[in-house]
């Protein structure tokens, strides 16, 4: 096993996050030399990487770096082709999944009432309960939406229903992939509060965004992903200040990196 | 011809008059078709979900074959189901030959190919949607082709009106294993095939705008119903 | 809005119940099945005379209609419990195989060659049939035959075979073989003016005739000969034997006989009755 590329987080930003929350045993998040592949292309390369139980981790790095793949093989939607992904120790598998909870760039509702997407979440861990549904809805502020057809709602109330469906399934884990690139700054701002919500309630955040303001204002610790490999993991401050990759540089300056 | 303007008469006097044969022989369609559909329908919808969400050797060439059924002639279904009830059959003890059960059976396998290939296709589209998110809250397979099934009604209902459609108007499996017997297993397209043979054709094609008729009420009502529940509950 | 759905879904569910409870009654136990030939059903003599023979004795018959050679078939995969077709020979090998307990003669009436009123073979008011067939094959008038099997293309095939023709080289050509019924044969042959060989009844009651005529009738060789058979139980033990005897026993009495003889359609009888009893 090589060694692990460890970042202690403990020193600055991360240490006025939250405590670590009843999912501490997941933790760390270990990847070790994960690779992944498709159709003879090498998309992700000998990734190692750790990330700490508290707060959030944004992933950032330029089209097609291979962010999303990440985001994908950490959840275990996707299984690497090289490697290994660990939390606390435990293989993926659906007893580690079930504990955490994933948002897509794009809404994924189901084709029914507002109410119903959410009882779906509640129905399929057990615990089905208007009280529940009615206390979830109130918090997106979504309650006055109930009965409508999920997919007639505005994007950003669409977006913030898989949010609330999403953290109905109570996860330790909370992952987003681009969550608000589709959204305009009132929507995302309101999807932001519902981030850090979670945070503050001890759910560990993993998420992607381009959005530099959105990534200042949340994250604890940057992950740079650039043509399939982690160049730098840092924390959010240093990150932002003193990058230590040029591209990482370039990135938030604006240049096309290469 | 004289005979579409007599058909057109005929058909009117038919439906205007409400005979008491004629209504015997449409309330046997129905029950026919209908009972076929919801045998088709329960076991076809879950085959389709079946094949939609899983994945294993042999997938491939068993859509094939689901896919190639859809054009079964009538007539070889009829064939098929004769030889397994016939007395001389295995199936002969059950003494299901010319009865509506047989026919009910032989449009049942007819149009669950139908039924299956569609839904599979349908189904197959919105999994690709939702694959990820499934995955990601671990639904399990049974779970997933219910909710599949589900979410994807409306668009099942076209599905299962295209298979009442082929059992209403299919001719060659039902007189085969049915025999067109009078007040027994006499449906609509067997009367019409008789009215034909017997070279009546106003009154066959009369028939046929009666069975069109009863076609454009089944599905301009399911449509209606239909278009007002997606409407009111959900898009 | 929950109870719009509520009772759309109500009123399918309904809707679908109805129709399948509205149409009570399927096989009833004492009902037998005649495998028959065509004829007999369309022009009209089971509809004539079935509801006689099941008020008098309350007996009901089903009646599958499907031409002699297809009838003869069924039967023997013990799908009927009488058989009634017009094909002597093949009736009585049916006998003879041990699949029938044994054949009555029913009744008659005879083959006609009906054709266009043009008569391109010039057979009009014949009444030898082999001799009308040479006529038409010699000038290579369109001729529409069954080609099925059944009780009349079996007639016909033996007219031509007394003619010393085999029509079957020419098939395709002049000589069409449609594999049908008698009525899709008439339509057909109607429709592109073709001789067509068929039973008087079925003509008189066919409503297709466009300017059809009767071109060729009255010889002893078109003698169309009705049959009557029980199934064998020895061979199918599921036979109705004392309902499919009773039946027979009908048909073949002076009442049945006579309820045969008295079925008209347009003014003429369709089927001469000629059964014994034994």
């Amino acid at each position: 096993m090589r060694p692990a590329n460890v970042v202690d987080l403990r020193g600055d930003a991360a240490s006025d996050a939250s405590a670590p929350g009843a999912g501490a045993d997941l933790f760390p998040l270990v990847l070790d030399d994960v690779s992944f592949q498709a159709g003879g292309t090498v998309l992700i390369k000998g990734v190692d990487l750790t990330l700490p139980a508290q707060g959030a981790t944004v992933i950032m790095g330029p089209n097609g770096a291979g962010k999303s793949l990440l985001l994908r093989l950490m959840h275990g939607l996707i299984a690497p082709s090289g490697g290994t992904v660990t939390w606390g120790g435990m293989p993926l598998g659906e007893a580690v999944r079930k504990r955490q909870a994933m948002v897509f760039q794009r809404p994924v509702l189901l084709r029914r009432s507002v109410a119903a997407n959410i009882d779906f979440v509640l129905r399929l861990r057990g615990r089905a309960d208007p009280g529940r549904r009615r206390e979830i809805l109130d918090h997106a502020g979504l309650a006055a939406h109930a009965d409508q057809p999920a997919r007639l709602l505005s994007g950003g109330e669409q977006q913030r229903l898989a949010m609330a469906r999403a953290l109905a399934t109570e996860p330790d884990v909370l992952f987003m992939d681009e969550p608000t690139s589709n959204l305009d700054p009132a929507s995302t701002l309101v999807i932001e509060e519902i981030a850090k919500a979670a945070r503050d309630r001890g759910t560990k955040i993993i998420f992607i965004t381009h959005d530099m303001g959105q990534a200042r204002r949340l994250a604890d610790d940057v992950v740079f992903v650039h043509k399939g490999k982690v160049l730098e993991h840092s924390p959010a401050e240093t990150f932002f200040t003193q990058p230590a990759s040029t591209e990482a540089g370039d990135y938030m300056a604006g240049k096309i990196i290469l | 011809m004289q005979d579409f303007g007599a058909a057109f008469l005929t058909a009117f006097d038919l439906l205007i008059g409400a005979d008491a044969a004629l209504l015997e022989i449409i309330g046997l369609s129905l029950r026919v078709s209908i009972t076929a559909l919801l045998a088709a329908g329960l076991i076809g919808l879950s085959l389709g979900a079946a094949l939609a969400v899983t994945r294993f050797p042999g997938r491939g060439f068993i859509l094939v074959i689901v896919n190639s059924m859809m054009g079964l002639p009538p007539v070889v279904v009829g064939l098929v189901v004769y030889m397994l009830l016939s007395n001389a059959g295995p199936l002969g003890f059950l003494g299901l030959l010319y009865t509506p059960e047989a026919m009910i059976i032989a449009q049942a396998i007819l149009i669950l190919p139908i039924i299956a290939a569609l839904s599979r296709q349908l189904i197959e589209d919105l999994h690709a949607e939702y694959a990820e998110q499934f995955r990601s809250f671990c639904v399990p397979t049974g779970r997933m082709m219910v909710e599949l099934l589900w979410d994807a009604r409306y668009s099942l209902l076209t599905v299962m009106l295209a298979g009442l459609g082929r059992a209403m108007a299919e001719v060659g499996a039902v007189i085969i294993v049915g025999g067109n017997i009078n007040h027994l297993t006499r449906v609509m397209t067997t009367t019409i095939a008789l009215e034909t043979s017997k070279g009546d054709l106003a009154l066959a094609l009369g028939l046929g705008i009666v069975l069109l008729s009863i076609a454009i009420a089944i599905n301009a009502g399911v449509m209606a119903l239909n278009a007002t529940a997606k409407r009111q509950a959900y898009a | 809005m929950k109870h719009l759905k509520t009772l759309t879904l109500g009123a399918a569910a309904g809707l679908i119940l109805g129709a399948a409870v509205a149409v009570p009654g399927t096989a009833q136990a004492d009902a037998i099945i005649v495998q028959s030939t065509t004829s007999t059903q369309n022009s009209g003599l089971y509809d004539y005379m079935l509801p006689i023979y099941e008020k008098k004795t309350g007996n009901k018959v089903n009646v599958v209609a499907v031409g002699t050679g297809q009838a003869i078939k069924n039967a023997r995969n013990c799908d009927g419990d009488v058989l009634l077709v017009h094909a002597k020979p093949a009736e009585e090998k049916f006998v003879a195989d041990g699949y029938g307990v044994k054949r009555s003669d029913l009744m008659y009436n005879d083959f006609i060659i009906v054709g266009p009123p043009a008569d391109p073979a010039k057979v009009g008011g014949m009444k030898d049939g082999p001799k009308a067939l040479s006529m038409i094959a010699k000038s290579e008038a369109i001729f529409a035959s069954r080609g099925d099997n059944s009780g009349t293309h079996k007639k016909e095939k033996h007219l031509w075979k007394a003619a010393g023709i085999d029509p079957v080289k020419a098939s395709g050509k002049w000589y069409r073989e449609t594999g049908s019924g008698m009525g899709a044969t008439l339509n057909a042959g109607v429709g592109m003016g073709a001789y067509v060989m068929t039973d008087r009844a079925t003509w008189i009651s066919f409503k297709n005739k466009g300017d059809y005529k009767i071109q060729v009738e009255g010889d002893k060789q078109l003698f169309n000969q009705y049959g009557v058979i029980l199934v064998n139980p020895k061979k199918c033990p599921k036979v109705k034997v004392k309902e499919g005897q009773a039946f027979i026993d009908w048909l073949l009495s002076k009442d049945g006989q006579e309820t045969i003889a008295s079925y008209k359609l347009k003014g003429l009888q369709l089927f001469f009755p000629n059964g014994k009893m034994m």
